[in-house]
């Protein structure tokens, strides 16, 4: 490169800020040395560009009267129209609360069992039976989500099911579970568990895995009982991977598990099973009802975001470990 | 591995072997009666949820080879009885599962080559510190964590790309997972040391060079972690078929499955029998079919995870390290 730039007619002056001129120079020079990482960066800036960005600036169909031909940029701006009408729509409470009510009650049981897993096979003394655990309770984590839900179906068919045979075992009339509306959230909820929880007991067995064996093996010393070693060491020494991805969940609070949602629906328990995503699919793919759909999804994920905000405000306050 | 100096890497301790390689105490007088008593009962709890997680998927499995009348008359608990093979045999020789499957396999492979070799590379570069505008780059992947355009918008961009219906639509809007991409990032950057690439520099390696000949030959747990992380999340996947798909010929096996199982597509059962007799019959087959498609689709990862469970575990502790 040359020492100097020689100032191009039609520019101002070259004169003014020689200093900055050559930091300009330089970070020219900086990135036009590493074009070969942008290079290997372009794929993935493109993907996100497209298929991230692209939607995100769609989003402005959710204040528009969107049609085909204008697309995104020219459909006609009807501001809130679509909020309001979904606000007054009679499904509104109803979706709203069947999504706050599964996310809650995952919350409260699916996340509390991993770490209460985690700690109980972490004290168990034999390296074998340890490991026998861990990949038996993750196994279903790789089981998809339409097979779990057809295991549902099968296993809690009114006519053949292995369930409704205990219960007629026991005396009692078979229940048709799939198809009632009040047993749609335990059985979402059991069989999130039953599914996920061995996999997310990992994350916790690593950070156990992390906790310095000399505290235990000091508070042994002083007479400590397991139960106090649970509560005293590996309770706090988890606690900072808790905490983040307790506030993880909850940023996902309102996204998860919409699959399952949509595959255990069943035209009886519909009055239970109508997430505000389902009924986003529902209204806006096949009804093709695309601006009031898109208007809902974006309130779902504003509701989302401002959870996260606040929990993780909340943790912040409580200084404890936070996302950012 | 020389890998294991850095505490941050890959290739910290799995969590079996917690309490590191000192020799256990030996128990003392200090251990009390009330240990024992919680020795014994969490080793009944967990006793009882391996019961639980399994107890379902042997019933399964036991059901599918059992007399379809058996099993609906409840004598099927902890034997099969009656044993039979018909609801394989009307699998295999369903058309629609072989083609389904025949599509998920070419998806998985393709989905998989693209998102993998993707977040390799993009990954690496965002690694590299002396790479000019890394943090605003890397900011612009992470807001999409936190906000996404929606379903709805999702759907549109891929019909105005002329996507709907193709493969593209399958492989494409999912490839790349920001959290994924991550993980590769933490990688290198503990992986791969500054002094190893001023070497190659030195000796007149491009970070073209660099990369394909030193960096991913130095990666392969990695690139393990993100190819099974991918076929796994490919052969499961259903809904993107769902909503961008809509010839049947190009469903993957899950839609096929979903259409089987849960709506109850029945019509490949065969029999359309007058009669209440051979209606229930039917049904009692269409049963013993749902029965052993479960078997044959989750087989394959089922019998792959214990090869695969290393890496996924791996996976795990970078995802915890951050």
């Amino acid at each position: 490169m040359s020492r100097t730039i020689p100032a191009r007619p039609g520019r101002p002056s070259a004169a003014p800020l020689p200093q900055r001129k050559i930091s300009l120079s330089l970070r020219m020079k900086r990135i036009s040395r590493a074009w070969q990482l942008y290079v290997l960066l372009a794929p993935a800036i493109i993907y996100i560009l497209v298929f991230k960005y692209w939607p995100m600036y769609g989003v402005q169909i959710a204040f528009k009267n969107y049609n085909p031909v204008d697309g995104f940029t020219d459909s006609p701006w009807v501001g809130l129209t679509h909020f309001i009408r979904f606000v007054n729509s009679y499904q509104f409470g109803q979706v709203v609360g069947n999504t706050l009510w599964i996310a809650v009650l995952g919350l409260l049981v699916a996340f509390p069992i991993p770490i209460i897993l985690a700690l109980l096979v972490n004290q168990l003394q034999s390296e074998r039976f340890k490991k026998f655990t861990q990949t038996v309770l993750y196994s279903p984590a790789f089981i998809s989500t339409v097979v779990v839900v057809g295991i549902m179906f099968v296993v809690l068919s009114p006519r053949s099911g292995l369930v409704n045979n205990a219960v007629q075992l026991a005396g009692g009339e078979p229940i048709f579970f799939m198809g009632s509306a009040e047993w749609f959230r335990p059985i979402y909820v059991i069989s999130d568990v039953w599914q996920n929880a061995g996999f997310s007991m990992i994350v916790y067995l690593a950070a156990l895995a992390g906790i310095d064996p000399a505290l235990h093996d000091a508070a042994k010393v002083d007479g400590a009982s397991k139960l106090q070693r649970i509560r005293h060491i590996d309770l706090p020494g988890i606690m900072p991977v808790v905490t983040v991805l307790f506030i993880l969940a909850i940023g996902n609070l309102l996204n998860v598990g919409f699959e399952k949602a949509l595959l255990m629906q069943t035209p009886l328990n519909l009055s239970t099973s109508e997430i505000i995503q389902t009924y986003v699919y529902h209204a806006g793919l096949q009804q093709a009802q695309f601006s009031y759909s898109a208007a809902i999804g974006l309130f779902n994920s504003l509701l989302n975001l401002a959870l996260l905000l606040f929990f993780n405000t909340v943790a912040r306050r409580a200084n404890q470990a936070t996302l950012w | 591995m020389s890998l294991t100096t850095n505490p941050r890497t890959i290739d910290k301790p799995t969590p079996t072997v917690s309490r590191g390689h000192l020799p256990r105490p030996r128990p003392t007088l200090r251990d009390r009666y009330g240990d024992r008593l919680f020795n014994i009962a969490a080793t009944g709890v967990l006793l009882l949820s391996i019961l639980a997680v399994v107890y379902p998927l042997y019933f399964i499995v036991i059901a599918s080879i059992s007399d379809p009348n058996a099993v609906y008359e409840g004598k099927v608990w902890l034997f099969p009885s009656g044993v039979t093979t018909e609801g394989y045999e009307r699998i295999f020789a369903d058309s629609r599962i072989w083609n389904g499957l025949g599509n998920t396999v070419m998806y998985t492979v393709l989905g998989t080559a693209i998102s993998v070799s993707t977040i390799l590379c993009g990954a690496y570069a965002l690694s590299r510190k002396d790479m000019p505008g890394r943090k605003i780059l890397m900011l612009l992947f992470v807001i999409t964590m936190f906000f996404d355009g929606g379903l709805i918008t999702k759907y549109l961009v891929v019909r105005d790309l002329g996507m709907l219906d193709t493969v593209w639509a399958v492989v494409l809007p999912g490839a790349v997972g920001v959290w994924n991409l991550i993980i590769a990032r933490s990688f290198f950057e503990h992986t791969i040391p500054n002094e190893l690439r001023e070497a190659a520099q030195m000796d007149g390696a491009t970070d073209f060079k660099f990369f394909f000949k030193m960096v991913l030959p130095l990666s392969k747990p990695l690139i393990m972690l993100m190819i099974m992380v991918h076929v796994v999340a490919h052969w499961n996947s259903f809904f993107d078929a769902l909503i961008f798909l809509n010839d049947d010929s190009k469903y993957p096996l899950q839609l096929v499955l979903r259409n089987i199982l849960i709506q109850s597509d029945v019509s490949s059962t065969g029999t359309t029998g007058g009669d209440i007799e051979s209606y229930a019959a039917a049904q009692r087959i269409a049963e013993l079919t749902k029965y052993a498609m479960i078997v044959v689709s989750s087989l394959p990862l089922m019998i792959a995870l214990p090869f695969m469970q290393k890496h996924f575990t791996k996976g795990a502790m970078i995802g915890a390290v951050k």
